[in-house]
């Protein structure tokens, strides 16, 4: 395989959603999703439930590769922020440690300024999080420990889904 | 790149639906999305153009069940199948588990199967994957109209190497999930191996 599973632990699920879960305060936010750059949402706090969180983690992951690729043929490595102002409600999208995406959904309760500001700080604690996650899921993998949930599956387990 | 959540405990995989312009791949997934109980299914999202040809990509979240405690969801895409659109086929591309490739049965659409093929196999080892390593299979597709070339022949050029392969007619939904299955159980049975 050319690249190794995305994995989430309960430790670090915990801090990620401390981190998002100030950010969201400090910078007074509707909703924030953490989106990994494959389209799966990783978490989301705030009013989440008046969003489709699914759609908006696959279409976000779209629009960073979209612009990833404009950003290429122009000659820049990525474009590590994007911004959509709306009539009511704005987008801040931005790439945390190279790896994930952070979404930060925001409207005129708090300006751009103070969510560039935010969001910069939080960055820094989440690709700290990340970086520990993808060491401790290297280490579990080259330690061997067979934690993984579907090492046991069974042929029947698999036809159940489709049933 | 399945994601899995042990926190949430989820398991999220991409499967990506790839083949020629009109071949049938955004009406495998209409027919999904027709077909799948409310609660298992989130909103079907078609970026196309005007025509209805896909322009980026068509989105379907399935989650399906639990396997082993494990909330099991699958993410399909469809790639736009005209070759202009290159460029974007290999964006869909990133992260993906599984790969259906949709034939088109007609004989005037073979060069288009060939040619899209090697495209898939060249996008692919462009970020590192082997099609020959990933969980693949293969769908004749429109099996419904006249005249279409016999599946021997389809098996020999489009499917060499002997994947599983359906006929379908993705108009009715005739294969349409044992396609999906068959890559499904592909994927889940690769985790098993932890790869
Ligand atoms: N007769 C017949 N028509 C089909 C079948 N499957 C799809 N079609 C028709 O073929 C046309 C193209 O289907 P799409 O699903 O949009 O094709 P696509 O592969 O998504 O095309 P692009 O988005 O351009 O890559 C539509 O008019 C479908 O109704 C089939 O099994 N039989
Ligand atoms: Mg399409």
């Amino acid at each position: 395989m050319a690249y190794p599973q995305m994995v989430m632990y309960d430790e670090e699920f915990k801090q990620i959603n401390f981190v998002i879960e100030k950010l969201l305060r400090e910078a007074n936010a509707k909703v924030i999703f953490l989106v990994d750059k494959n389209g799966q949402l990783i978490s989301g706090v705030g009013e989440t439930d008046r969003f489709d969180t699914t759609s908006l983690a696959s279409l976000t992951a779209g629009n960073i590769a979209a612009t990833g690729g404009l950003a290429k043929l122009i000659g820049e490595k990525e474009f590590s922020i994007l911004f959509h102002e709306g009539e009511k409600d704005n987008l801040h999208i931005s790439i945390v440690g190279g790896r994930v995406i952070l979404v930060v959904i925001f409207d005129n309760r708090s300006s751009l300024g103070l969510v560039r500001l935010r969001v910069k700080k939080a960055s820094e604690e989440l690709t700290g999080i990340f970086d520990r996650l993808v060491r401790k899921a290297e280490e579990k993998e080259r330690s061997g420990v067979p934690e993984f949930p579907f090492a046991e599956i069974t042929d029947d387990d698999i036809d159940n889904l489709f049933s | 790149m399945s994601f899995i959540n042990y926190a949430s405990r989820e398991i999220n995989c991409k499967i990506v639906y790839y083949g020629p312009g009109l071949c049938g791949k955004t009406t495998n997934l209409q027919y999904v999305y027709q077909k799948t109980a409310p609660e298992a299914k989130g909103k079907m999202i078609s970026l196309a153009t005007e025509t209805e040809r896909t322009l980026f990509f068509d989105f379907l979240p399935l989650a399906l069940g639990e396997i082993r405690g494990f909330k099991t969801r699958f993410h399909l895409y469809t790639v736009p199948g005209q070759v202009f659109y290159d460029a974007s086929r290999k964006l869909i591309l990133k992260g993906v588990d599984g790969v259906v490739f949709v034939a088109d049965s007609q004989e005037e659409r073979m060069d288009a199967n060939i040619e899209s093929l090697e495209n898939l196999r060249f996008n692919l080892k462009e970020q590192g994957y082997d099609l020959d390593r990933l969980p693949y299979v293969v769908q004749y597709n429109k099996r419904d109209l006249p005249g279409v070339l016999p599946v021997e022949e389809l098996r020999q050029e489009l499917n060499p190497t002997g994947v599983p392969d359906f006929e379908a007619c993705a108009a009715t939904g005739e294969g349409v999930f044992e396609t999906l299955k068959a890559v499904a159980k592909l994927i889940l049975i690769d985790l098993k191996k932890g790869r």
